[in-house]
């Protein structure tokens, strides 16, 4: 394979961004073009990968060095795994580049949109290429600012400049710790490169704490970006953004960068029987949580963020009973038919103009076939019915907790059945039915730039579980890893149980309804999301602000007025002396330095 | 040939002071300057060691090796390109002035010309004068034009560095009178030759290294003597606000790297206080810089009291990068002593010009200014991001060197926790310049904002020059590294 084509996909879209922030930011359609154009050549050049060689290293770029200890290049590592990232990657975001044009058609600020779409396009490449800890840190840092960008496209919004904020500032707690994990890694096995990292691992498992401590700390940094429990309170509110940005970075990719990388660093995980307990625990309770929370929501965006951070918390809680490749399989599939659950939504969404409330929906199956028909799919995918995608990735995970930690297998069953209970839910509330609001009556199907992107995914999200497609993608050895789980055959007829079980019990429950049926404690409970957010605002209100004014109170008072105040008395008596000899206070000062500097001369000539 | 760089400066503000010329004069002093020190930076001989553009006069009384003598390593070029940059913003963005106009603009011009002369000055007292010498312009620049209770703030200011410049002086006398009679000398490069030579006995090490670490501390803000610099960066002109914070606060921070570092290695370990030593205590001053001050900062209500306490609180991080004693850390301090000065001064700059547009700095009173003031809302959005540590800004680079370098130190001092705290901070600063930010520049833009007008022309030029020079440390780092580097192997030997 020509090395440079690795390059040629990281360097096409931040070309595109720096040209669009210099020169194009003035035209929309000149905007449109680059950034369409790079990531295109990005998939292009994806695709022109897979022909080849199954490893390759590129060549490198030392980007800083210092004495003999301290080299940190860009380097890119083309394998097995980072070929299907880039694969997901490019094409989504090809899908939505394209779907995006008519989404944004009308946006004033399209060209700052497209812009800030290349430079994510950018830094998710770097994540899924970089061959260093280092390296996917830097471009980690940078999908969060575009994140944060894109999160805020429309920041003249009260709500959108805030929940933007809150993204950035509740990932970077997650990057604290895995800035803590890098350096940890770094002062004692000596290096920050994966494959390093994996051949002189013996460095670290000779102390098991230490193993334990670096590889959570690393894991922290996919809490934050994959929005895990306890960080998890970014996502919905993320939801501000423009709903391609939600497809495309906030459930098919940037939030999945978090599995990638616990993936590829499942070298300093596998080990520590400690992290992978941890990591388990806080996927299975986040799969739980965020299921119950997703329950109770009515806006349409938020049910399947909240759906997001459930799947999230299954491909987690897979890496954490130590199957990667169950993990990065589900991510696979995920990625289709989330993104196009969140682009049919943006259709419904664009159809309705801007009604997100599902109660103020209804009816669309007749008015939005096209919609109607690819939503469906993608929910049948999602829900784990036989034989589309999401049926055979959920499987795998729910075969490894199967043999692993039957703790996780029960919280992955249950989340399952609420898949099935709320996806039916938003589907027989917003689709059938009769309309519910006027908008929803004179809805149509959107333009083909929107539907066929739809359409694509729709087949993708039925054939990417099957061998026949993912086996050529994937290659085979990750399929022996697949394999290697002993089948059971309880754990697919219980998969199969229970999606009956929610789907029945959702269509049974909602059918027909024009306003929320359930209503009990444990509802509020869950359209509240447990009172995550408000406990968080108290704490931090309690903590970190009440910290602040104390601080910057005992800053003004003390600090300041002390020391200060006690010195000018003490000086005072110095200012006198100065004004009895006539000076203006200004002069004075002057006089103050010119007179050390002659002093000095005085004592030094002497 | 050095010489130049100081004389364009100090002639424009003699004419100025003079009743000669007008504010022309002063950009275009500034674009010498800064072509000046373009040409400088790149002819500058990469390859080879110790200071180049050489000049000295004769010794100026007999017996004594004291001479005016100027020449420039990597190090000091990167703080004169530094100079020379923000000389250059600034002098684009000289406010309006009722009175005595002339004076204030040969006050900025004289700040410039007295951290330009510190940082060539091959001497160590012209090296100290040069730095007393531009102190004054700046406390005159406060206290005869600045905002709010500039004469409180003048005040403080004044006893603050005067205070400082006088531990510093003892240090520097006693550092002097430390060194063995044969080796002394006021000649930079002769003292730099004795690092790794142990010429000062290990245990007479601790005093001039606590002196000089004081007193080079208190100029540069060090915790707990911090408390001139929010005040005084308030009610500064901008320009002198982005002189100062940007460029002659670092001159203590090079003091430390040219002196302390070379002359004092074994200063670090003394026990002091206790059973602490110099280290311990010099690490727990820097917390209080990065999480106490940081704290300090998110309280603040005004964006110029956020920027001015950040600006305190990113000190921290350039004191850890030198505490650790290391190649790795002190090129990343050095490198952030770079690009601090070039983020801060572009904050300030946009601080100062909706001062100039709003009448306030009060947070509350704004909205939405990114949509009234693009340009001027990206400079602010940039700097934001280079200030906080994101990828692809010099101070990540810088940032990252300083915690690599802290983390890789081995020993009985607790800076290896210390640098897992100072990571915090950079969730503090994100918290508080985010919501700054989003205070200001985001939002529902308020009804008097429509009329505002961005800044345009050449001041577009001067302050994307301060955004490229980041950008340029943040994705090449090694190109400023190849100038600072050879400097910093000679000073750590």
């Amino acid at each position: 394979m020509d090395p440079s084509l690795p390059w040629l996909i990281l360097l096409a879209p931040l070309v595109s961004a720096i040209t669009i922030l210099l020169f194009a930011h003035r035209s929309k359609a000149l905007s449109v073009a680059l950034s369409l154009g790079a990531v295109f050549i990005s998939l292009i050049g994806t695709l022109l990968v897979f022909g080849k060689d199954p490893a390759l290293t590129a060549s490198q770029f030392s980007w800083i060095t210092a004495g003999p200890s301290l080299h940190l290049v860009i380097g890119l590592k083309v394998d097995a795994l980072s070929k299907v990232m880039l694969l997901v990657v490019t094409s989504i975001g090809a899908l939505v580049h394209v779907y995006s044009t008519v989404y944004m058609a009308d946006d004033a600020a399209k060209a700052r949109f497209f812009g800030s779409l290349s430079l994510f396009m950018f830094s998710m490449l770097g994540i899924v290429l970089a061959d260093n800890l280092a390296m996917m840190f830097i471009f980690w840092e940078l999908v969060g600012v575009s994140s944060y960008l894109l999160i805020g496209h429309w920041f003249t919004k009260e709500s959108a400049a805030k929940a933007a904020n809150k993204a950035f500032i509740t990932n970077r707690i997650g990057d604290f710790g895995f800035m803590s994990g890098i350096l940890l890694v770094w002062a004692n096995v000596g290096s920050v490169d994966l494959s390093e990292i994996a051949s002189r691992i013996s460095q670290l498992t000779e102390n098991p704490y230490l193993l334990a401590a670096a590889g959570l700390c690393l894991f922290c940094g996919a809490v934050g970006k994959s929005a895990q429990l306890p960080l998890h309170v970014w996502l919905p509110d993320a939801m501000e953004g423009p709903t391609p940005v939600s497809a495309l970075i906030h459930a098919a990719t940037m939030v999945a960068a978090g599995v990638y990388m616990l993936a590829r660093i499942f070298p300093i995980l596998s080990p520590s029987p400690i992290a992978l307990g941890v990591i388990a625990a806080i996927g299975a309770l986040t799969a739980l949580a965020a299921a119950l929370m997703a329950t109770q929501q009515d806006d349409i965006k938020r049910i399947l963020a909240y759906s997001t951070l459930s799947q999230l918390g299954l491909m987690v809680a897979a890496i954490g009973v130590g199957s990667w490749a169950a993990a990065m399989f589900h991510l696979f599939t995920h990625a289709f038919f989330k993104a196009l659950l969140f682009l049919g939504a943006g259709a419904v969404i664009h159809a309705l103009h801007h009604e997100q409330n599902i109660w103020r929906m209804g009816g669309l199956r007749s008015s939005m076939p096209r919609t109607f028909a690819t939503f469906a799919i993608g929910t049948l995918a999602l829900t784990g019915f036989p034989l589309l995608s999401g049926f055979f990735s959920k499987d795998t995970i729910l075969l490894a907790a199967y043999h692993q930690n039957k703790g996780v297998f029960a919280a992955g069953l249950l989340t399952s059945l609420l898949t099935a209970f709320y996806m039916t839910r938003l589907f027989v509330v917003a689709f059938l039915g009769t309309p519910r609001s006027e908008s929803a009556g004179h809805a149509h199907d959107c333009a083909e730039a929107m539907t066929v992107p739809l359409m694509i995914l729709a087949v993708l999200s039925v054939i990417a579980g099957y061998e026949f497609f993912s086996k050529s993608l994937f290659g085979e050895p990750f399929f022996e890893h697949i394999h290697s789980i002993h089948h059971a055959s309880i754990v697919p007829t219980l998969a199969i149980t229970v999606f009956a079980i929610g789907s029945v019990a959702g269509f049974l429950l909602y059918s027909g309804k024009s306003e929320e049926p359930v209503k009990n404690p444990f509802a509020t409970l869950f359209a509240h999301r447990f009172y995550v957010d408000e406990l968080y605002a108290a704490l931090i209100a309690g903590t970190q602000d009440l910290l602040a004014a104390i601080s910057a109170w005992v800053d003004q008072y003390l600090v300041d007025g002390l020391l200060v105040r006690g010195l000018s008395t003490a000086t005072w008596g110095a200012g006198y002396l100065f004004r009895l000899l006539q000076f203006g206070n200004l002069q004075g000062y002057a006089f103050l330095f010119g007179a050390g500097v002659v002093a000095l001369l005085y004592i030094l000539i002497k | 040939m050095l010489t130049l760089l100081l004389l364009v400066p100090l002639v424009s503000a003699t004419a100025l002071l003079a009743g000669k010329g007008d504010r022309q004069l002063v950009k275009t002093s500034a674009l010498i300057q800064a072509i000046l020190t373009a040409i400088f930076w790149f002819s500058y001989d990469r390859t080879a060691a110790g200071f180049q553009f050489t000049w000295a006069s004769q010794p100026l009384f007999p017996g004594l090796d004291l001479r005016l003598a100027f020449g420039a390593d990597g190090l000091s070029l990167t703080m004169l390109l530094l100079t020379a940059l923000v000389t250059l913003a600034a002098a684009w963005t000289l406010p309006a002035v009722d009175q005595r106009s002339n004076l204030f603009d040969a006050c900025v011009l004289l700040l410039s010309a007295g951290a330009t002369g510190a940082f060539i000055s091959r001497d160590l007292f012209f090296f100290y004068a040069f730095h007393e010498l531009a102190l004054i312009p700046t406390f005159l620049l406060i206290g005869l034009w600045g905002n709010g209770e500039r004469q409180t703030a003048a005040w403080k200011i004044t006893i603050y560095l005067a205070l400082g410049s006088i531990v510093l002086l003892i240090g520097l006398a006693d550092l002097f009178l430390a060194i063995p009679i044969p080796q002394r000398s006021f000649d930079l490069e002769k003292i730099q030759q004795l690092a790794g030579s142990h010429a000062i006995p290990a245990a007479s090490q601790a005093r001039p290294l606590c002196l000089l670490l004081i007193g080079f501390g208190i100029l540069v803000s060090l915790f707990p003597f911090h408390s001139w610099a929010p005040s005084g960066y308030a009610c500064a002109p901008t320009p002198a606000a982005m002189l100062h914070a940007g460029v002659l606060k670092k001159f203590g921070l090079y003091g430390i790297i040219r002196l302390a570092l070379p002359l004092l290695p074994d200063g670090w370990n003394q026990r002091v206080l206790g059973t602490w030593s110099v280290m311990d205590l010099l690490l727990l001053l820097l917390l209080g810089n990065i999480l106490y001050v940081g704290l300090v900062t998110i309280a603040q209500k005004k964006l110029d009291h956020v920027i001015a306490y950040s600006s305190v609180m990113h000190m921290g991080y350039i004191f850890l990068g030198i505490a650790s004693l290391n190649l790795i850390g002190v090129s990343g301090a050095a490198l952030l002593m770079f690009s601090h000065g070039l983020s801060v001064a572009l904050l300030f700059a946009v601080s100062g010009a909706l001062r100039e547009r709003e009448g306030s700095l009060a947070l509350d009173r704004f909205g939405g200014v990114a949509k009234t003031l693009p340009f001027l809302g990206i400079c602010f959005s940039m700097a934001t991001f280079a200030s906080i540590g994101l990828p692809g800004f010099a101070n990540f680079s810088s940032e990252t060197l300083v915690f690599f370098g802290a983390f890789q130190v081995k020993g009985a001092s607790f800076i290896r926790a210390a640098t897992i705290l100072s990571l915090w901070g950079v969730v503090i600063s994100s918290v508080y310049m985010l919501r700054a930010y989003k205070a200001v520049f985001l939002g529902t833009p308020s009804s008097t904002s429509a009329k505002w007008m961005d800044i345009s022309g050449f001041q577009r030029i001067t302050l994307s020059l301060l955004l490229f020079a980041l950008l340029l440390g943040g994705f090449f780092p090694k190109y400023f590294l190849n100038y600072i580097q050879p400097t910093l192997q000679a000073v750590l030997r």
